[in-house]
């Protein structure tokens, strides 16, 4: 039985993006069509969602000032603060 | 939990996937104090992977196989915790395991999201290990560029989120688990372009004896097969991606029919246009570096990956670690389920399994056994590699130092081949690089033991998960913090 989707808000780099509670910081950005949030450190490469699952550490992430969160292990929640390189 | 009582606990079990919730419940059911550690902030493990409770607290399973076995597990799970017999601790990952005078395990732990964790440190006189493990992975052209994916991993995020991480797909690699995963991608209405698997069916032929001890295995095909012709998926077996095209992200693949050994076959290459995720699976590793720094002992099993050796009651080859799931060998959530029961009643109390259950999991051994025969990692799978396909993604590493390390200076296995070019330094410690490194290495010797050492040495971590400086420096001024 889904409950009607709760929505939340969360900010992108402080711009303020509404998606639906009980996602992943991951699949939020997937929904926003962001698929790299971050760069490499030896080539600059733009990286996202890898394995999925918090294995490959691809997908790190700066969340509420704390860096390198895996976006696919933290769940999305209302007012989080996500900052990443978005044109990566 | 209750912080008053600073006994041990009887058994300690990592992991709440489908071996873990069986052996927790089977533990707990016979009188055992247990303690359970999970990195997923609830239970079901990757096979029962939902939306989170908070938003959809009682899932009906759809997409999902045994779910009424979950159910009842769950259901058990939630008895136990309730009389007081069971201490779950979710968002809880395992990073080490020490042993004291008696014997004892010290396990301990870290958040496995956030930075606060309240219990840092939990023992057990027994352990079970039931920690699963994440898709294989085979380096090939592109498949650094975003959009590009673990196969279980889009599961995953479907299962999770309920939405797509994108529209058309394409799934590639080897193994029946392609199957679901494609179909679970059209149900939530994607767009499959492909299904390609690197076997040829007929793989299958010389096994049928093997599969046909586990019914469910043969309805469950016919239903993908059902499934796939309603959405129109092309399967395309002796199929693989060859590369993955794009600048910023994945746009295109580039498919390419194979011979047996894995060869491309010269003009079958195609180009698949307007693909935005390309999802990779090349069969699971586990993930035995906890065990393995206990001293248990590891084999090679029919799939190529390294696994625990564990006898008729699921003890490994050290005394009072247990183990049960993936870690034993991939395969599937029914036989882990099989071993978590027998793996949680003799840790509890020594108990022997009974014979028909002991037979239902050498069924289902023989089965995955099969399995893996009729779905190997193609033998020529790095003809695909340019030399600057990345190896490693982490430090990126390319295939031209990697095989310069191993024909110039002798780089024949894992652990010298981390030391001249750093693959398997970054920071999943070489989960995702660790089996290409390892078969690229032993390409240069003739040494039959060369990947088994190479897999052992990769699943010899210092630690089983990337730790800040501060948590390590913090270790030896924390009080031991019992329960
Ligand atoms: C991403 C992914 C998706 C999959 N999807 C499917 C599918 O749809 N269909 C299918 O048939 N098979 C699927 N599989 C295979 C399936 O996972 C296994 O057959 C089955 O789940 C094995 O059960 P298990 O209990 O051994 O391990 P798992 O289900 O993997 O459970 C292991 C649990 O242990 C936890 N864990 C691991 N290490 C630690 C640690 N150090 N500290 C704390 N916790 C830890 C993990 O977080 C996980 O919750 C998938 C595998 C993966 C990797
Ligand atoms: S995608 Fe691999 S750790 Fe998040
Ligand atoms: S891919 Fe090599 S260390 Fe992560």
């Amino acid at each position: 039985m889904s409950n009607p989707p709760q929505r939340i808000t969360v900010n992108l780099n402080a711009t303020p993006v509404q998606a639906e509670a009980g996602q992943s910081v991951g699949a939020v950005l997937m929904g926003q069509g962001i698929k790299a949030w971050r760069t490499t450190r030896n080539e600059g490469k733009p990286r996202g969602l890898f394995c999925g699952i918090g294995a490959c550490y691809d997908c790190l992430i700066t969340i509420d000032g704390e860096p390198n969160q895996r976006a696919c292990m933290v769940q999305a929640s209302d007012s989080m603060n996500i900052e990443g390189d978005f044109s990566a | 939990m209750s912080k008053e009582s600073t006994s041990p606990f009887d058994v300690a079990v990592i992991g709440a996937g489908p071996a873990g919730l069986a052996a927790a419940v089977a533990a707990a059911e016979r009188g055992a104090r247990v303690v359970v550690l999970d990195a997923a902030t609830q239970p079901g493990g990757q096979f029962w992977r939902h939306r989170p409770e908070s938003v959809e607290p009682d899932p009906e399973g759809h997409g999902h196989h045994g779910w009424k076995t979950y159910l009842d597990l769950r259901s058990r799970f939630d008895a136990a915790i309730s009389t007081g017999v069971l201490h779950y601790l979710p968002n809880t990952q395992v990073w080490m395991i020490e042993r004291e005078d008696a014997g004892r395990f010290v396990l301990r732990l870290t958040p496995a999201t956030g930075t606060t964790i309240e219990v840092p440190t939990v023992r057990a006189d027994k352990l079970v290990s039931c920690a699963g493990g994440y898709d294989r992975q085979l380096p090939l052209p592109g498949w650094e560029l975003p959009g590009v994916m673990a196969a279980g991993g889009i599961q995953a995020f479907i299962k999770a989120n309920g939405t797509l991480p994108g529209k058309r797909f394409v799934v590639a690699g080897t193994g029946p688990f392609l199957l679901p995963v494609a179909a679970n991608i059209a149900a939530a209405g994607g767009k499959v372009v492909a299904v390609c698997e690197s076997s040829s069916l007929t793989n299958w032929l010389p096994h049928m004896g093997a599969a046909s001890g586990v019914p469910g295995k043969a309805l469950e095909g016919a239903e993908y097969a059902a499934i796939f012709a309603k959405h129109r998926i092309r399967y395309r077996t002796r199929t693989v991606v060859t590369k993955v095209v794009g600048d910023s992200s994945a746009t295109a693949v580039q498919i390419a029919k194979v011979d047996a050994s894995g060869a491309i076959i010269p003009g079958s290459e195609r180009l698949l246009e307007d693909v935005d995720i390309v999802g990779f699976g090349w069969g699971f590793t586990p993930q035995i570096e906890l065990a393995v720094s206990l001293g248990a002992e590891t084999r090679i099993d029919a799939d190529g990956s390294l696994v625990c050796v564990a006898d008729e009651k699921q003890s490994s080859t050290v005394p009072g670690l247990f183990l049960a799931g993936e870690v034993t060998g991939v395969g599937g959530a029914v036989l882990a389920v099989a071993e978590g029961y027998v793996a949680g009643a003799s840790a509890a109390n020594g108990e022997q399994p009974k014979t028909s259950t002991a037979r239902q999991i050498q069924r289902h051994r023989r089965f995955a056994s099969a399995m893996h025969q009729a779905h190997p990692v193609p033998e020529k799978w790095d003809e695909l590699l340019t030399d600057d396909t990345l190896i490693c993604r982490c430090e990126e590493v390319s295939h031209a130092q990697v095989t310069e390390a191993r024909d110039v200076l002798g780089a024949t296995d894992a652990r010298t081949m981390k030391s001249f070019t750093r693959t398997g330094m970054g920071w999943c410690q070489g989960k995702v690089c660790g089996y290409a490194v390892s078969c690229l290495s032993a390409k240069g010797t003739t040494d039959e033991n060369a990947q088994h050492a190479s897999l052992t040495s990769v699943a010899k971590r210092p630690v089983a998960t990337p730790l800040t400086l501060g948590e390590i420096s913090t270790l030896d001024s924390r009080e031991p913090h019992n329960l």
